[in-house]
């Protein structure tokens, strides 16, 4: 019993540690189980411009925070001469350019790409409010703000409906005297956040203002807009200053939190910022890999992409091996296919993915098919068995050759994919057909020609299946889940199907053994 | 219905490839024993220094430069059988039966030349028959002649019976008929009649050919209902002194009747197939069963024998053995 126990739980075991490392993956690091998901990658262009008065010039942009739940693909600081640096600032990153002399009118670009990931930003835990700085309003203002103030408060239960219903009040379409004497209609946008987070402080609320992008594809010459974020509970809450609804907007990059300016100027004038914002549309699985590269997680540093490409895509063939090796062995152990060689199916197999389905069976059968009249003709010339090897195997490489040629003059193109079949193989399995002609007569060289064909062709619709390729090349520990399968396999003793064929007639057998 | 059940099969007892890969050969044959009987030279000298009776060997060649001495280790024998000494499943076997000047004739009565035999040989050499394609050698035996019994069942070649021998008990039996599908050699799947014939008794139970049941040999015409095979207690004998031989505990013993010398050893198998529960109509398993409830294996293969005879033999107890379940489903 117990090596059994011990057989099962190594099963148990190797699948289990194939699974955990595919589901690690496909929920921690993002891999798309399917090759065909798709991540939209934005990317954004500030476009900054401004004359300059002649002197030195310190150009200091706001740059977006660096959250979990947006990944950075690239970023591009792009200006004629300038000096350029990236500072890090306790409010956020701010690239910085520089000029000791210039006059006229001057452009400097920023481009980010960037796609958003499935992760949940946590609030950091030093990112606490200061004290609310009351305002200093005259006093017509200061007894209207008392009086919406107070209306407000009566209006609601808690801080998160308090802010909600004074950002409606403000916006409202029929506005009371008190909301006109605050907000007219002329107001801009920053002044009307400025004015909801001097509210909020009056109530002794900690607010702050925040800038960000909505994302859109093909937008050009458009601005930051401004949130409103109040500490409620311990937390940042992102409060639409227009609709005093709560959340942050799907597609919406947040650009700089809190007062510092977005753009600063030393030296210049009529400074201007406007933003464009083209999406495509890439493989999500690109992208994982190259954050996850670029972040060095342990189990993709280590891993095949870590290696040149063109290692890259030999390993792309190879990890198809196991899923050929698996169907030959549900093949041989479970159906009872006989097959020449045992695991010849899967280099042609192989060779099918390279030649297309068709016109590979047309070549492997006019190859053996040729061969076996050929060396018919050898096996009267009394060779040596090494010699006669020998000798097929130069007879398939004419055979390809002529195959080749004889196809390029007629235009046949798809024909001079001949070279893919392994020579070697081709030529064992025209001798061993050869020898099994002799001796066991065609039926059994049909029979296992016939077997050998049809374990290749269906090994090639799993090994050129899109979905698997992908998944064999970009989860590789797929090989330890068909390592388990193989090793039960195994362990299999009933019977196969071409069994079930063979003792058919057994089965009307009646009880005492007589026919 | 082209297919069985697999729960009927498995009621009757039939062993398939995977369990008898699995539960017999692997569990019961230690592969350091395989060299035994996969030399087919090995087995002759075990077989020899057991006192058992074998054919009479003419001649080996090792080298391919030994060719050339064909003719002269041939030259005196007018019937002989050239075999690969590691070959599988009869590949490779030459029988001549007539030498006249310089045509050597094979039993279908085609003719061929020296040359043709050498070339046979060389291939032998070079490993074309061998498991694995490993260089091999060759071995020249005398004829056997065809017992005046088998006269009848038999078309152009020499009948062999296959005695499956499990840790020492005879448990089935079959009687290999050539045919003229079968092109003289005796194995099933090339179109020989199989015969299964009951251990008690020696008498035939059931034929087929390509898996159907015949009631007569299909060349000859010849009912099998009143074949018996003499000497059964001899050949019964012969296959069970083959485990203290060997050693292995699921082999199969290839044994033939000759007209002068009787019954005699020509191969062992280490894999032996399973058509033969075709041939018998019965499976395996409950006889398998059997012998692995035993607590001790018997020394003297005579008491194993008259052991196996009492209860294997369908004719005589045509209702027992009813016991399925064999050590091969048992975790090892």
């Amino acid at each position: 019993m117990h090596t059994n126990l011990r057989f099962y739980l190594l099963v148990i075991l190797i699948m289990g540690l194939g699974v955990g490392l595919i589901l690690y993956k496909h929920f921690i690091l993002g891999f798309p189980l399917l090759p065909d998901d798709k991540t939209p990658v934005w990317t954004i262009e500030a476009k900054i411009d401004f004359s300059a008065r002649g002197g030195p010039v310190v150009v200091s942009f706001a740059l977006p925070p660096e959250t979990p739940d947006i990944a950075i693909i690239k970023e591009d600081f792009a200006s004629p001469d300038y000096g350029f640096s990236e500072l890090a600032s306790p409010s956020g990153r701010r690239a910085q350019w520089s000029k000791r002399a210039v006059k006229g009118a001057q452009t400097t670009y920023y481009r980010l790409s960037l796609y958003e990931t499935d992760q949940i930003t946590s609030s950091i835990a030093a990112d606490l409010p200061s004290e609310p700085e009351k305002p200093e309003f005259d006093e017509v203002l200061n007894t209207a703000a008392i009086t919406l103030l107070d209306q407000v408060r009566n209006r609601s239960a808690n801080t998160e409906i308090f802010t909600r219903e004074l950002i409606t009040a403000l916006n409202s379409k029929v506005p009371s005297q008190n909301q006109s004497l605050l907000l007219s209609e002329r107001s801009s946008d920053d002044y009307k956040t400025h004015l909801i987070i001097n509210l909020l402080a009056m109530e002794g609320i900690s607010a702050r203002i925040v800038r960000g992008l909505y994302l859109e594809d093909g937008r050009r010459r458009q601005s930051l807009t401004n949130f409103v974020e109040v500490y409620i509970g311990g937390q940042w809450l992102l409060f639409n200053q227009n609709s005093g609804i709560h959340g942050k907007p799907e597609n919406f990059l947040i650009w700089q939190r809190g007062d510092e300016s977005l753009l600063d100027v030393v030296g210049g004038k009529n400074s201007q910022i406007s933003f464009s914002i083209i999406k495509n549309l890439q493989s999500t699985r690109n992208l994982v890999v190259r954050d996850s590269m670029s972040k060095q997680a342990g189990i993709i540093d280590f891993s095949i992409y870590s290696l040149p490409i063109e290692q890259q895509n030999a390993f792309k063939m190879i990890l198809l091996l196991p899923i050929g090796a698996l169907i030959v062995v549900i093949m041989r152990l479970l159906i009872g296919l006989r097959t020449s060689g045992t695991f010849m199916p899967i280099l042609i197999a192989l060779a099918l993915i390279q030649t297309t389905l068709l016109t590979g069976i047309v070549i492997f059968l006019t190859v053996v098919g040729t061969g076996l009249l050929i060396r018919s003709y050898l096996s009267r010339l009394n060779l040596l068995f090494v010699a006669r090897i020998s000798a097929v195997i130069i007879v398939v490489i004419v055979i390809m050759a002529s195959i080749s040629i004889i196809s390029n003059k007629l235009g046949l193109d798809q024909a001079l994919t001949v070279t893919f079949f392994p020579m070697i193989i081709l030529s064992w399995t025209i001798e061993r057909m050869s020898v099994l002609w002799e001796e066991d007569g065609p039926r059994e060289v049909l029979i296992q020609g016939g077997g050998s064909l049809l374990t290749a062709v269906i090994a090639y619709l799993f090994m050129s299946n899109r979905t698997i390729e992908y998944l064999s090349f970009n989860f590789p520990e797929l090989m330890l889940v068909n390592l388990a399968f193989i090793l039960l396999l195994g362990q299999y003793t009933g019977y196969r199907l071409s069994e079930l064929y063979r003792f058919h007639s057994l089965e009307r057998r009646n009880v005492s053994g007589k026919p | 219905m082209f297919l069985a059940s697999p729960k009927k099969l498995r009621s009757f007892g039939i062993i398939g490839m995977n369990q008898r890969n699995f539960g017999l050969i692997s569990r019961y044959n230690p592969r350091h024993l395989y060299p035994l009987v996969d030399d087919k030279l090995k087995t002759k000298l075990l077989a020899q220094q057991a006192g058992i009776t074998v054919p009479k060997l003419l001649g080996t060649l090792h080298y391919q430069h030994d060719v050339k001495l064909l003719k002269e280790i041939l030259g005196p024998y007018n019937q002989f059988v050239i075999k690969p000494v590691k070959g599988s499943g009869g590949k490779g076997i030459l029988v001549i039966v007539e030498h006249d000047h310089n045509l050597y004739f094979k039993p279908s009565g085609d003719a061929i030349q020296l040359v043709d035999i050498e070339r046979h040989v060389s291939n032998i050499l070079s490993g074309l028959h061998s498991l694995g394609g490993k260089p091999d050698s060759v071995m020249i035996e005398s004829l056997i002649q065809l017992d005046p019994v088998f006269s009848g069942y038999s078309y152009e070649g020499i009948p062999d019976i296959r005695i499956i021998v499990f840790r020492g008990y005879p448990i089935m039996a079959m009687l290999r008929l050539t045919t003229h599908a079968s092109d003289g050699k005796a194995n099933l799947h090339q179109g020989a009649v199989g015969v299964g014939i009951d251990i008690g008794t020696g008498g035939a139970l059931h034929a087929v050919q390509f898996g159907e049941t015949v009631l007569y040999h299909p060349d000859t015409r010849k009912t099998f209902s009143e074949l018996f095979i003499p000497h059964w207690d001899k050949l019964l004998q012969l296959a069970a002194a083959c485990y203290e031989m060997t050693g292995l505990g699921y082999l199969g013993a290839d044994l033939v009747l000759d007209r002068d010398q009787g019954p005699m050893i020509i191969e062992l198998n280490a894999r032996p197939g399973l058509s033969i529960q075709v041939a018998n109509y019965a499976g395996l398993a409950p006889r398998v069963a059997v012998i692995e409830t035993l607590k001790t294996i018997d020394p003297d293969p005579q008491a194993r024998v008259i052991f196996s005879k009492k209860q294997f033999s369908t004719a005589l107890n045509p209702h027992a053995l009813r016991l399925q379940h064999t050590r091969c489903d048992d975790p090892r």
